[in-house]
């Protein structure tokens, strides 16, 4: 196991410095000089030369790489142009932002899709069945950002009952210690603090979760029937056990591994899902502030951000990966 | 089934030694056919399909649909509802959502194809080299494919997007460039299963040359996945595009494209959820006919990947 987990963890780093490449490739990338780009076209030669200078652009290519990858491994993923702050320290307010809408979406992309799987497999060719495959094939066919604007509507505008936008109420006043409103709401004992914040989170969290929702639904239903077809499933009705048992204890355990792994990959769904729906709901998180950062040429914070990024992802697939072999020892023999 | 009982089965005549298990004479039939008829029986698949012929034909022959020019403004008409002049309503310059429905249907089908063509193109290229060219390039082009897959696909198609400056062609190019490493995989996992076949070696030892046994011999036999996945490819291609251009970054106004009219109509919903109704019903629906049919479509084509 142990060897196991080293050497993925050795494969990781070239996909790691792959990704310093290409992220320290893309402020150069854009076409015509970075400086320019940055600073608009109006900006004098003055400033152009000074933040020329300042960025190292008149340094040879690989000069300027390693100081992006020192800086790197001091935790300084560069400045923000607008506001001259370092990307991380920025991202420090927006990172539980963006944590608890994605958490949010993944619980109710896991109970409803493990659920619906669930029901589809233990119901096979019922109406049931059908019913959750046609839900689960429009969840991975609804555009997000549709979905989004239709709740909104729905929700907030026909029936007034949820608020369309934002992550708190304007006029809710409280001092952040974690950032994370939930916990600060539990550290403070603010009862109105959580419901103000779970009455937000709601419509962007369902918005988001659709297309995990679908995606691990229908893993759990092939999982699940595949496991329902097992010997062991077999013997365990023959004994006599109830349907139940049978389900919930023999069955359920051993499909989990391909439901694990699925969940793994839905990281990757979820940041993506991020940028749209924060950009819908106003959230004040990380994919709306990349998006923003896109549109006011702001790339410190984009090459910073999608590196970030990017390791978390390679993180969480490492993590998966280590699971599995954990929960399946079949893994670690390839 | 060992190869022999396969031969009895294939030629229908029984093998020198009696297997030990009955095998199920049928009919000989190609394994198009098989699929073919599994497809027809498909009622979800044909659902599919014929989604995607009436979208295509709703596009192609938007012009003798409606009268209605999609472009056009009409100030006075502007935010009307659903009437008999306009069927979906009007947007916020007065447009038809109809006519803009129609003929963003060339343009998110188009984009659509050409995207996946592009990534389906690159990507099996990608993956037969990294398949069949030797370790050291496999290696490389397989942590090549990783490190594309490390970044979220809607980022990586925003930061292509925004690096080359919005529009059409680069959005159909960012949406190819992140459909590569999926295409590649599959082409490699297949080309990794299949050059070590008979046939193959067969080939190898007439002294076929490399671009040859891959070509004639390798890739025919691994379409299979590769036209399933793409076909559902098709499917989140159109919707990566409807978001790049409901974020301002794809389609530029005033093109009739669905994202973008997301976007006008974004800030009407109060007065006009019609402009936002029609356009995103429109996406979802292409999207499930593609989604349908490729389901239907593995199914057909290859009952073990059935779930």
């Amino acid at each position: 196991m142990v060897s196991f987990i080293l050497r993925r963890l050795l494969e990781a780093v070239p996909v790691l410095i792959g990704v310093s490449i290409v992220v320290f490739l893309f402020l150069r990338l854009i076409p015509g000089d970075p400086a320019i780009a940055l600073l608009g076209e109006r900006a004098s030669e003055q400033n152009v030369q000074r933040l020329r200078e300042q960025m190292g652009l008149n340094q040879p290519l690989h000069v300027q790489y390693w100081r992006f990858v020192r800086g790197l491994a001091q935790g300084d993923v560069g400045r923000s142009i607008r506001t001259t702050r370092p990307v991380m320290a920025e991202a420090g307010s927006r990172f539980p932002a963006t944590v608890e809408l994605t958490a949010a979406a993944l619980t109710l992309a896991l109970l409803t899709g493990v659920g619906a799987g669930t029901l589809s497999a233990t119901w096979r060719g019922s109406f049931i069945d059908h019913a959750a495959r046609v839900l689960s094939l429009a969840g991975i066919s609804i555009p997000i950002f549709w979905l989004g604007l239709v709740l909104i509507w729905l929700f907030a505008v026909q029936l007034p009952w949820l608020p369309p936008d934002g992550r708190l109420s304007a006029e809710m006043r409280y001092s952040p210690i974690t950032n994370f409103v939930f916990v600060d709401a539990l550290l403070q004992r603010r009862g109105d603090l959580a419901l103000d914040a779970l009455r937000h989170v709601i419509l962007p969290a369902l918005a988001l979760s659709t297309v995990p929702m679908a995606i691990i639904a229908r893993m759990t239903r092939a999982a699940l029937l595949e496991v329902l077809r097992a010997d062991y499933v077999r013997t365990a009705r023959a004994k006599g056990l109830p349907e139940r048992a049978v389900t919930l204890r023999h069955a359920m355990k051993n499909a989990a591994l391909p439901v694990v792994t699925i969940v793994g990959l839905q990281v990757g769904i979820l940041l993506s899902g991020a940028i749209l729906t924060e950009t819908i709901f106003s959230w004040p998180g990380v994919g709306r502030w990349i998006f923003e950062s896109i549109l006011n040429r702001d790339f410190p914070v984009v090459q910073g951000m999608s590196l970030v990024i990017a390791v978390i992802f390679v993180s969480v697939n490492l993590v998966v990966d280590v699971l599995y072999a954990a929960l399946d020892p079949r893994i670690r023999v390839r | 089934m060992n190869s022999e009982l396969a031969a009895a089965a294939r030629t229908g005549q029984l093998p020198v030694v009696a297997p030990a298990l009955p095998v199920p004479v049928r009919p000989l039939r190609g394994p198009l056919t098989d699929a073919l008829r599994r497809l027809r029986r498909d009622r979800a698949a044909i659902a599919g399909l014929l989604i995607i012929l009436l979208m295509a034909l709703l596009a192609v022959g938007a012009p003798l649909i409606t009268r209605q020019d999609p472009i056009e403004q009409t100030l006075v008409n502007r935010l009307k509802p659903p009437s008999s002049a306009h069927l979906f309503g009007t947007d916020n310059l007065g447009r038809d959502v109809f006519a803009r429905v129609l003929y963003g249907g060339r343009i998110s089908l188009r984009v659509g194809l050409v995207a996946v063509a592009l990534g389906v193109g690159l990507g099996t290229l990608v993956g037969l080299l990294a398949g069949y060219a030797g370790r050291v390039a496999d290696s490389v082009i397989s942590r090549l494919m990783e490190v594309l897959l490390a970044f979220p696909s809607t980022l990586l198609a925003i930061a292509i997007v925004a690096a080359r400056g919005p529009g059409l062609e680069n959005t159909m190019l960012a949406i190819g460039i992140i459909g590569v490493p999926v295409y590649a995989r599959l082409t490699r996992a297949s080309v990794l299963a299949l050059k070590e076949r008979d046939y193959v070696v067969a080939a190898r030892c007439t002294g076929a040359s490399g671009a040859r046994i891959l070509f004639r011999h390798i890739l025919p036999n691994s379409l299979t996945p590769l036209i399933v996945q793409s076909t559902l490819g098709v499917a989140t291609a159109i919707i990566e595009a409807a978001a790049l251009g409901f974020l301002g970054l794809g389609a530029q106004p005033p093109t009739p494209e669905w994202g973008l009219m997301l976007t006008d109509a974004r800030n009407f919903l109060l007065n006009a959820p019609w402009a936002m109704i029609f356009p995103g019903g429109a996406i979802m629906l292409t999207v499930l006919g593609f989604n349908l049919f490729g389901d239907g479509l593995r199914d057909a084509l290859d009952p073990q990947m059935r779930p």
